[in-house]
């Protein structure tokens, strides 16, 4: 009987330190996610699963675009080295998961910045790299010049788990017009349906518009109807608990920002050094202490514009010479008109 | 004392062990969606849903609630279930027989069919069918007529729909046709038990019920008209059809590889179900007298039946769980509309794909149910 209880006792016992141990604490002052990463030697960052000049991987594996850029940044002043990134591409139904899980710390793919988004499921959007807006593909030879000429009963192909879902019902109620909405987890197999003839419409953002179109069996007979039917600001996400790390993030793609501003690029960086301008000095690392409230050491800026480049060399390499958004339209600087504006780095 | 212990300690212990780990659990979800700022609860499902679905058996549109978006899916996946379950059934049963028969070609190209179509992974099937099969479909404006007044197309299957007057007089009679021939067999087998007497009750039935609907057309004031699809211009180059009712194609490809599919697993239940009813049966049926129509219908089948029933019921089990694949080609099942687009405009992980997999547990319970109460009526009732 005793040795009956002492077991039961030891056993329970086991059981409560086995729990005890698993639960998650979060380190309130530091940042926990910048201590794994340089533990773990790589950056992962989540993008979409192949949208050329975003995040699109060629046939031996490397990745490249805008989104991806943000990522490569992050490594360079957290790591040293923007090659050390781990990609994991993920479908628009899985982005979330995968960050509040902790299977990635940064979501970069194209994801719009909401209220909700923002205040309910755990995420924290630190900025903006590209300003985009929802737009329609249909067939050239439909004579369809514009939104109002579509009737009742179109059928519109989208991806599961997007803005876009919610801008067309919005779209459409709003003009009493009734649809059918053919919704897709995979963006190649929203194209594929579309270019079979399946929907006589394609909504997305119109950058994932001018992207996709690359891959229908046509190109050329498909345009983008000039209306936008919706703001998306599209930018990186991390989890919600580590302000540290999403400052570093922010600042990470704000520096690219900036560096463009100031004309500092990958080639100049290390002459910008011995400028006169101090807002130059503070970018490239030469003045100022600006890495420390980060934990970081006072190159991490000048490693991000050396090996990444800063947002118009970014954006050149990724959408303009790969002819997606050759025009860079409200993605230009304020100060050439456009609406790209960061808060100064100092 | 000893006893008592030894009888309900382990008991005890199993009991601690499920709520232990069911508490960490839940203890360790809700400190992590602290952590990270996660709300947990329902009150979502009161809220505007704002997304539209592309087919519904109920009126629905995005200014409903996340759960009636839910009753959507729910009602989606229950449709492709039910249709695929009746096809798989049917098909399963002639595939079986056939099996079974003692001509070569028959025999042989049944079981050419099941071994393909049960060696091809599901999935595969599904995107062989949307992608490859219904794609190659013609485009509404050229589709040729089916049976003079249906459209099979790219964008969907168009039927005439069933436009009813009166259509309550016309269930009534439908309703009263089924009740007299339950009466009716319930006389026939009286007389049949006490006086040896047989009547035609298959050719009464089928009397009543094509008589009965017939009146309430005739004198019932019923009517039904049909309302055939129109073909309606959307642009210059593409067409719909108006009217009528639209099956979408991945409703249609769904359901093709559903039954396809499970069809062989069924074929194989009933192959072993008249397998396993010993010869000495059937030649003790004939050697009473029977005819060969009677040994199947009062010897074979109902020995038969008590061998196939619980591994179909597996079967249409695997095919409700299996329909949840509709997600990847678009079918707006409850994964896709509710595990899929509200989850994420809602963000609410646990809450909804708890919720769905009850509603799928529930499923299965629900048809285990029946097929058990189904199958406890058949059994051998020993006296």
């Amino acid at each position: 009987m005793f040795k009956l209880v002492k077991q039961l006792t030891s056993l329970v016992a086991m059981f409560a330190v086995l729990f005890a141990f698993s639960t998650e604490t979060m380190a309130a002052k530091k940042s926990k996610t910048l201590e794994n990463t340089k533990k773990r030697g790589f950056v992962r960052c989540g993008v979409s699963q192949g949208l050329p000049g975003f995040s699109n991987a060629d046939e031996s594996g490397n990745w490249t675009g805008i989104d991806v850029d943000v990522c490569r940044a992050v490594a360079a002043a957290t790591l040293g080295d923007a090659t050390k990134v781990k990609f994991t591409p993920l479908s628009a139904k899985e982005r979330f998961t995968a960050l509040t899980s902790g299977e990635i710390d940064i979501l970069s793919r194209n994801t719009t910045w909401t209220l909700s988004r923002d205040a309910d499921i755990g995420l924290t959007f630190v900025g903006v790299n590209f300003y985009d807006g929802q737009g329609f593909m249909v067939r050239k030879g439909s004579g369809i010049k514009s939104t109002s000429e579509f009737k009742n009963g179109t059928s519109v192909c989208t991806n599961l788990g997007t803005t876009t879902e919610l801008n067309m019902r919005d779209f459409f109620d709003s003009r009493g017009i009734s649809y059918e909405p053919v919704v897709f987890e995979k963006a190649d197999e929203v194209v594929a349906a579309y270019d079979a003839g399946r929907c006589d419409t394609y909504t997305t953002d119109k950058s994932g518009l001018a992207a996709q179109r690359t891959k229908l069996s046509a190109p050329d007979d498909h345009v983008v109807l000039p209306e936008t039917i919706s703001k998306e600001p599209l930018g990186p996400v991390v989890r919600q608990g580590d302000s540290v790390w999403e400052d570093i993030v922010r600042w990470s793609l704000n520096t690219m920002i900036e560096a463009e501003e100031y004309g500092v690029n990958s080639s100049n960086a290390d002459m910008m050094k011995t400028s006169n301008n101090p807002a130059i000095k503070r970018l490239v690392g030469a003045e100022g202490e600006l890495g420390a409230a980060f934990g970081l050491d006072n190159d991490w800026n000048l490693r991000i514009i050396k090996q990444v480049g800063n947002y118009g060399e970014s954006y050149k390499r990724n959408i303009a010479d790969t002819g997606i958004l050759p025009d860079r339209g409200p993605n230009e600087l304020w100060t050439k008109g456009g609406i790209l504006y960061v808060p100064p780095a100092r | 004392m000893n006893n008592i212990i030894k009888k309900f300690l382990p008991q005890i212990l199993a009991i601690l062990f499920v709520v232990l780990i069911f508490g960490f659990l839940t203890i360790n979800a809700q400190t992590n969606m602290d952590n990270r700022g996660i709300d947990f609860g329902f009150g979502f499902l009161s809220q505007e849903s704002s997304f539209d679905v592309q087919f519904s058996l109920i009126e629905y549109s995005g200014s409903d609630s996340y759960a009636r978006a839910f009753l959507v899916g729910l009602l989606n996946t229950l449709l492709v279930s039910f249709i695929s379950i009746i096809f798989c059934t049917i098909l399963g049963v002639i595939i079986g027989v056939a099996r079974l028969s003692s001509n070569y070609l028959i025999k042989n190209s049944a079981a050419w069919y099941v071994e393909f179509f049960r060696n091809i992974p599901l999935l595969l099937q599904i995107f062989f069918w949307y992608y490859a099969a219904l794609r190659a479909l013609p485009l509404p404006e050229k589709a040729n007529a089916w049976f003079g007044v249906t459209y099979m197309t790219v964008k969907g299957y168009y039927i005439p729909s069933m436009v009813w007057e009166n259509l309550n007089v016309f269930l009534y009679c439908g309703l009263a046709a089924i009740i007299s021939i339950i009466v009716l067999r319930n006389y026939a087998n009286n007389l049949r038990d006490n006086k040896g007497k047989q009547i035609p009750v298959l050719l009464y039935s089928l009397a009543i019920l094509i008589i009965l609907p017939l009146l309430s057309f005739l004198i019932g004031g019923v009517s039904l008209e049909f309302e055939l699809p129109q073909l309606k211009k959307l642009s210059k180059i593409s067409y719909i059809y108006e009217g009528g009712i639209s099956l979408p194609p991945e409703l249609i490809a769904l359901v093709l590889a559903l039954s396809l599919y499970t069809s062989t697993f069924v074929a194989e239940c009933v192959r072993a179900g008249i397998e396993g009813v010993s010869k000495g049966q059937k030649e003790a049926a004939a050697s009473v007298g029977l005819t060969p129509n009677q040994v199947l219908k009062l010897v074979i089948m109902p020995q038969a039946l008590r061998i196939i029933i619980p591994p179909t019921t597996n079967q249409y089990l695997n095919l409700t769980k299996n329909s949840s694949l509709a997600a990847a080609i678009a079918y707006p099942d409850l994964v896709l509309v509710f595990a899929g687009t509200a989850l994420m405009q809602t963000g609410k992980a646990i809450e909804i794909v708890s919720i769905t997999m009850l509603t799928y547990l529930t499923i299965s319970l629900t048809i285990a149910a029946i097929m058990n109460w189904y199958n406890k009526k058949i059994e051998i009732k020993e006296k």
